[in-house]
C-alpha cells in the first residue's frame, strides 16, 4: 500500500516480540484489511491465519502518519549559466511563482558581478501534506569574462550547511535541528553546446562529492528528436570519461512488478533529462496545457513526446525525493563528517590539547569578533546552535 | 531672379495687397545641357562593368564568431546554398574545443547566373568556451589587422599586381546566445574591441528557442545595450553617404537588427514545396518563411542588398583607417617591402 515514500519490508520478529505486538490486532483489522499473500522469502513463518496476524505491517502506515503531522523539508539548488530557463522551470515544477520580483541585471552590470547564493523558501500543502521547500539560486555563475572557480561560492555553502548540521547534530538540544541541507543540485547543461563545456566539466567535479548532481539539458524545444539522442549520449560518455559522479537512480527491488521495472529502465535511459519549462496556458487542440506557442507549433510541457519535463518531476518529487535525502545524509555528509574528524583528530594530535567533543572547525567568517563568541561558546561546552545559525545567517546575507 | 521682382512689387503696390506671386525655385547649377539628338548608349556603361565583373569574379570574406554550438558553420552552409564551412570541408566535427582562439580559413568558388564568387569563410573555434574568457579577441583582432597589412604591403609595391588579392574580412558575424535576457559581458567586450576595426553583424542565433514576444523583447533590449554601450555594428550611422541610404539603413538599424536567425541543410516537404528547415515533433521550422524567422531577412541583407557595401565600407574606411595609423606610426614613409615577418609583427 506504501505509495513510495518508504519501501520497508518487515522482517520475521523473534517469538517473545510477537506476543508484545498480538495486543495490536484489533487495531489492524480495523485499519487496514490483511494481506492475501505471504510475504516471500520467509521461511519458518507461521501460518497465514487471520488470529496469528502480528500486525507490524502497519509500521509503513504509523511513520507516514508521524510524518505528514511532521511535514517533510527539502532544499534543491539550481545552477547553470544565465538564461537557460532555471527559473522558469522551477515555477513550472512546483507550481508557483517564486521569482516575481526578480530583477535582471544587463550585460554591462553583470561585468563585474561575483557568484551570489540566493534562497527562496515556499510553504506548500498538497492533500494534508506539507512541504517546506528551499530552491537555492545560483545567480552570476558561468556568466563572467574570466569564470575562474566561479563554484567556489556554490562548495562553500554546502560546506557550510554540512558544518552547521554537524554542530547542531553534536550540540545538548537536538530536537529542532533544522536541516538546510542540500539534497539536490539541477545542473542546466547549455543545449547549444556539443556537449559538455570546460565550465560545466569543472563544476560537476567540484560538487559530485558534496551533493546530488541531477543534471538537465536546458531549453531543450530547440532541438530536434535525433539532436537530443546525441547529445544524452555525448554528455553521458563525457560524464564516464572525467569520472563525474552524478546521481544514480537506485536499483529497483527484484520482487518489483513489471511496469515499474520498465518505468525504471526509462527513467534511467533517458538521462540526462531534457527539459522545458512554462507558466504560460495555451490552447492545443482545444485543450488548455501549459506549453510554449510558436508560429510553427506548440510544444507542450506534459508531453512525454515532447520532453522529460515529466519524467523530471516524477523522478525528483514523486518518486526519488526521499532517496535523494537518504544520499544526501548517509553519502554526502557522512563524507563530510568523516572528513572533520579525521581533520580534528589531526589536530588533536598535533596541539596536544584536550578539546571538547563539539567540533571547532573555521569557519569562513570575516568577523574575528563573531570567532571569538563562538569559541568562548564552545568552551562552555553549551548547545551552541542557535549562536551558530545566527553566524551562518549573517554570513550568507 | 523671380523673387526679387515680386518682392518689389508687393512693396510697391501695399496699398492694394495683391495676392503675392509664388517665387520661382531657382534651378541647380549645371553646365549646358545637350539635348540628344539621337540615342548614343552612355547607358550601356552598365551592362559593361556587368560582363566585366561576371568576368573577373569577385571575393567576398565572411568571418563568423561565438560560442560553440551556437550553429555558425550550419547558418554559413545554408547562407550559401552549399557546403562551405569548416565544419563540411572534412573537419571532425566532434573535435575538442581548443585550448585557445583559432582562426581557421577555407575558400570555396561557387558560380550563380555565371557571376563567380570566391567566398571564404573564416572560423574562430575556441572563442568564448573556456573558463576564463580574458582577451580571447585578441587573436581575431590580430588576424583582421594582419590582413590589412598584407593588402598594404601590395599596394606600395613598386611593381603592382593587376587585382591584389584580398583577404581583408568584409562581414564579421557575430552570434548572439539566445538567453532571453540581455548581451553577455563578454558579447559587449568582443563588440567594443572589434567595431571599429571590422564590419560587425550581430545574429541571434538559434532562434527557434525563442516564442515571438520573447523575441521582439530580446531584440530591443539587445538593440539598447549595444546603443548604451556605444557600439556601432553595421551598418554604421557615420557612414550612410545619402538620405536614401539613411532611411533604408535607418529602418533595418531600428527594427530588424540584430536578426533572428535559425539554419539548416535539410530539406522537408510542407505544403507541397521542397524548403529548408528543422523538424520537430510539434510542427516544422521553416527556414526561409519570415514568420517563422529572420534568416531571409539576414540572407538578403547580406548578398543580395549589402554586399558590395559591406566590401566598400571595409575597403574605404576600415582599410584606410588602418593604413593611416600605419603610415603615422611609421613617420609618414610607407612600410618598406623588404621587412622581415619579425619587423612586421612588431608593428601591429
Amino acid at each position: 500500500a506504501g505509495p513510495g515514500w518508504l519501501s520497508v519490508r518487515p522482517s520475521v520478529p523473534p517469538a517473545a516480540l510477537m506476543d508484545a505486538l498480538v495486543l495490536q490486532e484489533r487495531l489492524v483489522e480495523r485499519l487496514l484489511s490483511p494481506r492475501p499473500q505471504a510475504p516471500r522469502s520467509q521461511p519458518g513463518r507461521l501460518k497465514d491465519h487471520e488470529k496469528q496476524y502480528v500486525g507490524f505491517a502497519t509500521l509503513p502506515n504509523q511513520v507516514h502518519r508521524k510524518s505528514v503531522k511532521k511535514g517533510f523539508d527539502f532544499t534543491l539548488m539550481v545552477a547553470g549559466e544565465s538564461g537557460l530557463g532555471k527559473s522558469t522551470l522551477v515555477n513550472s515544477l512546483f507550481l508557483t511563482d517564486l521569482y516575481k520580483d526578480r530583477k535582471l541585471l544587463n550585460a554591462e552590470e553583470r561585468i563585474n558581478q561575483t557568484v551570489e547564493i540566493v534562497k527562496h523558501t515556499v510553504d506548500i500543502e498538497e492533500k494534508g501534506v506539507k512541504l517546506k521547500l528551499t530552491i537555492v539560486d545560483t545567480p552570476g555563475f558561468g556568466d563572467a569574462v574570466n569564470n575562474t572557480e566561479c563554484w567556489k561560492p556554490i562548495t562553500d555553502y554546502i560546506d557550510q550547511q554540512f558544518e552547521q548540521y554537524f554542530r547542531d547534530e553534536s550540540g545538548l538540544n537536538r530536537k529542532n535541528i533544522q536541516d538546510n541541507r542540500v539534497h539536490c543540485c539541477l545542473y542546466f547543461i547549455s543545449p547549444f553546446g556539443h556537449g559538455l563545456r570546460p565550465v560545466d566539466v569543472e563544476f560537476m567535479k567540484a560538487l559530485h562529492e558534496k551533493v546530488n548532481i541531477v543534471p538537465l539539458i536546458a531549453k531543450a524545444d530547440c532541438l530536434i528528436p535525433s539532436e537530443i539522442r546525441k547529445l544524452k549520449e555525448r554528455i553521458r560518455e563525457e560524464i564516464d570519461k572525467f569520472g563525474i559522479k552524478v546521481y544514480q537512480f537506485p536499483e529497483c527491488d527484484s520482487d518489483e512488478d513489471e511496469e515499474f521495472k520498465q518505468q525504471d529502465r526509462e527513467l534511467k535511459e533517458s538521462a540526462p533529462f531534457a527539459v522545458i519549462g512554462s507558466n504560460t496556458v495555451v490552447e492545443a487542440k482545444g485543450q488548455r496545457v501549459r506549453g510554449r506557442l510558436y508560429p510553427w507549433g506548440i510544444v507542450e510541457v506534459e508531453n512525454q513526446a515532447h520532453c522529460d519535463f515529466v519524467k523530471l518531476r516524477n523522478m525528483l518529487i514523486r518518486t526519488h525525493m526521499h532517496d535523494l535525502k537518504d544520499v544526501t545524509c548517509d553519502v554526502h555528509y557522512e563524507n563530510y563528517r568523516a572528513q572533520c574528524i579525521q581533520q580534528m583528530t589531526s589536530k588533536l594530535t598535533q596541539d596536544n590539547r584536550i578539546e571538547s567533543p563539539i567540533p571547532i572547525l573555521p569557519l569562513p567568517t570575516p568577523d574575528t569578533e563573531t570567532e571569538k563568541l563562538i569559541k568562548m561558546k564552545d568552551e562552555e561546552v553549551r548547545p551552541i546552535s542557535a549562536c551558530t545559525s545566527l553566524v551562518l545567517e549573517l554570513e550568507s546575507k | 531672379a523671380g523673387s526679387v521682382e515680386s518682392k518689389n512689387e508687393a512693396a510697391m503696390s501695399e496699398l492694394v495687397p495683391e495676392p503675392r506671386q509664388k517665387p520661382v525655385v531657382p534651378m541647380k547649377p549645371m553646365g549646358i545641357n545637350a539635348s540628344l539628338l539621337g540615342y548614343i548608349g552612355i547607358d550601356t556603361i552598365i551592362e559593361q562593368m556587368r560582363k566585366k565583373t561576371m568576368k573577373t569574379g569577385f571575393d567576398f570574406n565572411i568571418m563568423v564568431v561565438g560560442q560553440s554550438g551556437l550553429g555558425k558553420s550550419t547558418l554559413v552552409n545554408t547562407l550559401f546554398k552549399s557546403q562551405v564551412s569548416r565544419k563540411s570541408s572534412g573537419w571532425n566535427r566532434e573535435e575538442k574545443i581548443p585550448k585557445t582562439v583559432e582562426i581557421k580559413a577555407i575558400g570555396h568558388v561557387i558560380e550563380e547566373g555565371g557571376v563567380k564568387m570566391k567566398l571564404t569563410v573564416i572560423d574562430t573555434p575556441g572563442f568564448g568556451d573556456q573558463i576564463n574568457n580574458e582577451n580571447c579577441w585578441e587573436p581575431i583582432e590580430k588576424y583582421i589587422n594582419e590582413q590589412y597589412e598584407k593588402f598594404l604591403k601590395e599596394e606600395v609595391n613598386i611593381a603592382r599586381k593587376k587585382r591584389i588579392p584580398d583577404t581583408r574580412v568584409h562581414c564579421c558575424l557575430y552570434f548572439i546566445s539566445p538567453t532571453g535576457h540581455s548581451l553577455r559581458p563578454l558579447d559587449l567586450e568582443f563588440m567594443k574591441h572589434l567595431s571599429k576595426v571590422v564590419n560587425i553583424i550581430p545574429v541571434i542565433a538559434k532562434a527557434d528557442t525563442m516564442t515571438l514576444e520573447e523575441k521582439t523583447e530580446f531584440k530591443q533590449r539587445v538593440r539598447k545595450e549595444l546603443e548604451v554601450n556605444g557600439i556601432e555594428f553595421y551598418p554604421q550611422k557615420e557612414f550612410d553617404e545619402d538620405l536614401e541610404d539613411k532611411t533604408e539603413n535607418d529602418k533595418i538599424r531600428q527594427e530588424s537588427m540584430p536578426f533572428a536567425v535559425v539554419g539548416s541543410d535539410k530539406e522537408y516537404q510542407v505544403n507541397g514545396k521542397r524548403v529548408l528547415g528543422r523538424k520537430t515533433p510539434w510542427g516544422i521550422i521553416e527556414v526561409e518563411n519570415l514568420s517563422h524567422c529572420e534568416f531571409a531577412l539576414l540572407r538578403d541583407f547580406v548578398i543580395r542588398t549589402h554586399l558590395q557595401d559591406l566590401k566598400e565600407v571595409t575597403h574605404n574606411i576600415h582599410y584606410e583607417t588602418y593604413r593611416a595609423k600605419r603610415l603615422n606610426d611609421n613617420g609618414g614613409l610607407p612600410p618598406m617591402t623588404v621587412e622581415t615577418e619579425e619587423n612586421h609583427e612588431s608593428n601591429l
